[in-house]
């Protein structure tokens, strides 16, 4: 027997990820445009790696695999953790990465729906600590290097570990890590900007990737796939918190803008942060588990230990969601003249 | 005089299918060959039949008398004789048996004497036991007996009588039919009511999806010797919802676990404000009301049906189906309950008969995990929580599901209807309040049976207590009886009956009852 409603709306748990999918490609083809066809290839390893690792998990835990598999959870941690690290990373990077983000962060610890932390962060985490060196090696903006890897090269870069030039031609630090090593020589912030691989506001190339992801962010609001909540409270988390400190000493600190547009600012507030799972869910909450991130991340990038700080932050505050959660209860109906 | 709307939270906008039912106008339902009254028609206690097998009934007699305060009359819809009283499937969404009293129809449909009388002539006490002997109870689904509600209170509570034409179910069209072709009738009721209530104000809450029923309750409310607002209000489901309704009007909040009146404002369906003038200006107890056939029938249409029509008879109405019946539904999609069988009756609170078809109602897809997107809570119009009482409600963490109040969920169904999970959370929610409400009551049973074993106790202390004294009375008689010149053996006697008064005082103090709340 049936018990009311007797409909529902049009929508589904895959739709929303796909959508989430949708929204990364326009971000993706400026990757491709800026720094070479690599991230295809590590986009399209790291796809067939979390369907493998989903399916042996749904059998291993003895779910349907059609249904769960369709949700598209599996699908969008594969395109984040891909879009986190190095395009071209050594294959086994994405392979481990993935391991503990779909394996370890989310099926061992219930799956989706009871997972504490978001899976491509915890994957991420393990990355960077485990393996810092390979995390470091970025493609560099076609425009500097002068050339780029092509799709076979890439491939074959990827796999083997095979170049016909340097990895030195084809590879930089990132804007973020650049400026803390600068720093750490002393230069200021102006001079730092003024390198070539830096552009109008962050990174060259990297800035116009970012600024797709804002669009496609954009985008996933207006199709309400998120609400505006986190992200704006995360982006103004850390635009207040560097405008501050640019505002104190602007040799030393970089612009709130530079904050904006480089690292994993974007890709952090619109699509890691607004993880639904992992993140708070009362309107309030939500505000402040964004700005919490939005701060945390500049504190790591400017104090701790790693060039960025989005996924230790996002990680921080996932611990914080339970409490941010029952402190920040929105008034039920009838109950709003006992509150106030 | 355009008035200040509010918004309540939340809210959906499922499709609305209420063409269908509003092209044609609405029929009057012949009359089945037996009627299957049921005697608990209405919230409170069901009302006590008067009548017995084999008696001669007619039209609009009392068939069942009110019983208690929270009660309304049961009339005979039709004439005939009775032929059985008693155990008969109702409409529940567990197909559960209720007392009901059958009537054999003779098609005469003979009336009984009809009393019309000028509501100005009674006391509003005397009209409230008037409503209540012509069994009129609220016909927007929640069937509560009307007059306790057409109560004004002790001061004056209610300032604002708000009539709901709301409708917001997809499917019904019962309410905005009868605002079509009745809004004449519905006035006269509401003048009534009013006189009743002596409200200050009278509001007609419409959504603005049914622009015929605006204009035909506009003209009648032109027609009134008292200003009547018509307020026209967005369409989102369920601001029909008395809550929400109210939310919309006014701005305020009902309290929870409070009534309408907290806030001054006395609420009622158009239907029964329709039925209340057939009450009291023509003598027509409360037999037949507007059912809407829908759904998976040929011809989808409101129907003036007898109150006791079993419900097959009345789908029959619909001239056959255009495709393969899968259930059938009391009520709307978003919170009509879903029938075990058709051959139940209508009663005073079927508004609508939803045929149910795979294509029309496709079962739910598989229940995915939750993923905490807060849809649910965005389209909840209680303000809730529904991922978080879902959680509760699973882990049977029941005390947490009530401090996050569960009780205040409406169950109007907006959170399953927009899950990206297809998780039945409203099912949820149910088995959670059914849950809180049996342990609730396996604690009352435990603490009578707790304070019924304590003044066991206790009474056996005080027994051996009197026994011992008893007994140190008599050693001390006995001493005093040697060396009195009294006869020993009517000292004796005496201290028998001092003991035997004794006993029957502490007899009386135990048995008396161990005070209760009650």
């Amino acid at each position: 027997m049936t018990s009311s409603p007797y409909i529902s709306q049009q929508t589904s748990v895959s739709i929303i990820m796909l959508k989430v999918v949708l929204a990364l490609i326009p971000a993706i083809i400026a990757y491709v445009w800026y720094f070479g066809p690599a991230i295809l290839v590590s986009l399209t390893l790291a796809t067939v790696t979390a369907l493998v690792l989903e399916t042996t998990a749904l059998k291993l835990r003895g779910l349907p695999v059609k249904p769960y598999l369709m949700d598209g959870s599996a699908l969008v941690t594969a395109w984040l953790l891909a879009l986190s690290i190095p395009s071209i990373a050594p294959w086994w990077l994405i392979v481990v990465g993935l391991f503990f983000a779909i394996i370890v962060a989310k099926h061992l610890y219930g799956g989706l729906g009871n997972n504490l932390f978001n899976p491509a962060m915890v994957g991420y985490a393990i990355l960077i600590i485990s393996f810092p060196v390979p995390m470091t090696h970025w493609a560099a903006p076609t425009v500097l290097a002068g050339q780029q890897l092509g799709l076979t090269d890439a491939i074959q870069y990827i796999f083997n570990g095979t170049l016909s030039t340097t990895l030195d031609a084809i590879s930089t630090a990132t804007p973020l890590d650049t400026l803390r090593t600068q720093l750490h020589l002393n230069r200021s912030v102006a001079e730092i900007t003024h390198m070539p691989i830096f552009g109008t506001f962050g990174g060259q190339g990297s800035e116009i990737v970012a600024l797709f992801i804002l669009l496609g962010g954009i985008y996933m609001w207006l199709a309400r796939i998120i609400t505006w909540h986190i992200p704006v409270a995360f982006l103004a988390g850390l635009g207040i918190i560097s405008g501050i400190f640019y505002m104190l000493d602007a040799t030393h600190y970089a612009s709130p803008w530079f904050h904006l547009a480089t690292g994993g600012a974007m890709l952090g507030a619109f699509f890691i942060a607004t993880d639904p799972v992992t993140g708070a869910t009362t309107p309030r909450g939500k505000l402040i588990f964004g700005a919490g991130i939005g701060i945390l991340t500049y504190l790591i990038r400017i104090i701790g230990a790693y060039p960025d700080g989005v996924a230790f932050a996002v990680l921080l505050m996932n611990i914080a969601v339970p409490l941010i959660d029952s402190y920040t209860q929105p008034a039920v109906y009838g109950h709003k003249d006992k509150q106030s | 005089m355009s008035r200040t709307l509010y918004q309540f939270h939340g809210g959906v906008h499922p499709e609305e299918h209420k063409q269908v039912s509003t092209q044609l106008p609405i029929a009057i339902a012949p009359i089945p060959a037996q009627l299957i009254v049921p005697t608990r028609q209405h919230i409170g206690h069901p009302a006590k039949p008067c009548v017995s097998i084999g008696e001669y009934v007619q039209k609009g007699q009392i068939i069942a008398q009110a019983d208690g305060y929270i009660s309304a009359a049961i009339h005979a819809p039709s004439s005939g004789t009775v032929t059985h009283i008693g155990m008969h499937p109702m409409p529940h969404p567990s197909g559960l048996v209720d007392n009901a009293i059958v009537i054999a129809t003779d098609g005469k449909d003979e009336w009984c004497e009809r009393q019309p009388i000028d509501y100005r002539n009674l006391n509003a006490s005397a009209l409230r036991n008037r409503l209540r002997d012509m069994g009129i109870a609220g016909l927007g689904g929640a069937v509560f007996p009307s007059f306790i509600k057409l109560n004004p209170g002790v001061p004056q509570k209610v300032q604002t009588l708000l009539l709901n034409g709301g409708e917001c179910e997809p499917w019904i069209t019962c309410d905005d039919m009868t605002m079509r072709e009745r809004a004449t009738g519905i006035m006269a009721g509401v003048e009534i009511m009013r006189f009743m209530l002596r409200a200050e104000t009278v509001i007609v809450g419409i959504e603005d999806n049914k622009p015929e029923a605006i204009i035909a309750m506009q003209q009648a409310a032109a027609q009134c010797q008292f200003p009547v607002e018509i307020a026209v209000i967005p369409t989102l489901y369920p601001s029909g919802g008395a809550k929400q309704m109210i939310k919309v009007i006014t701005g305020k909040e009902v309290p929870s676990g409070g009534r309408s009146t907290d806030v001054g404002v006395a609420t009622f369906n158009v239907g029964t404000a329709y039925a209340i003038h057939r009450a009291i200006n023509h003598g027509e107890p409360l037999i037949s009301r507007i059912v809407t056939v829908a759904g998976n029938v040929q011809q989808a249409r409101n129907f003036d049906v007898l109150i006791g029509t079993p419900m097959n008879a009345l789908v029959q109405l619909g001239q056959g189906h255009p495709a393969k019946v899968s259930g059938y539904v009391m009520g709307g999609p978003m919170m009509g309950i879903d029938l075990q069988r058709i051959d139940v009756p209508v009663v005073k609170a079927t508004n609508c008969i939803l045929v149910k078809s795979q294509t029309l109602f496709p079962p739910a897809p598989l229940a995915m995990p939750c993923i905490r997107c807060t849809r649910c809570a965005d389209a909840c119009p209680a303000d809730l929580q529904p991922q978080e009482l879902y959680w509760f409600a699973r882990a049977k963490n029941f005390d947490k599901a009530q401090k996050y109040n569960l009780f205040d969920c409406i169950e109007c169904g907006c959170c399953s209807y927009v899950c990206p999970s297809h998780i039945p959370l409203v099912q949820y929610y149910r088995y959670a309040k059914s849950e809180i409400a049996a342990n609730l009551a396996e604690h009352k049973a435990a603490d009578h049976a707790r304070e019924r074993h304590e003044t066991r106790l206790a009474r056996i202390e005080r027994e051996k207590k009197e026994r011992a004294e008893k007994l140190a009375q008599k050693a001390a008689a006995k001493p005093a009886a040697a060396t009195s010149s009294d006869d020993p053996a009517t000292a004796a006697k005496k201290a028998a009956i001092q003991a035997a008064i004794e006993r029957a005082k502490a007899n009386q103090a135990t048995t008396q009852p161990p005070t209760e709340p009650s």
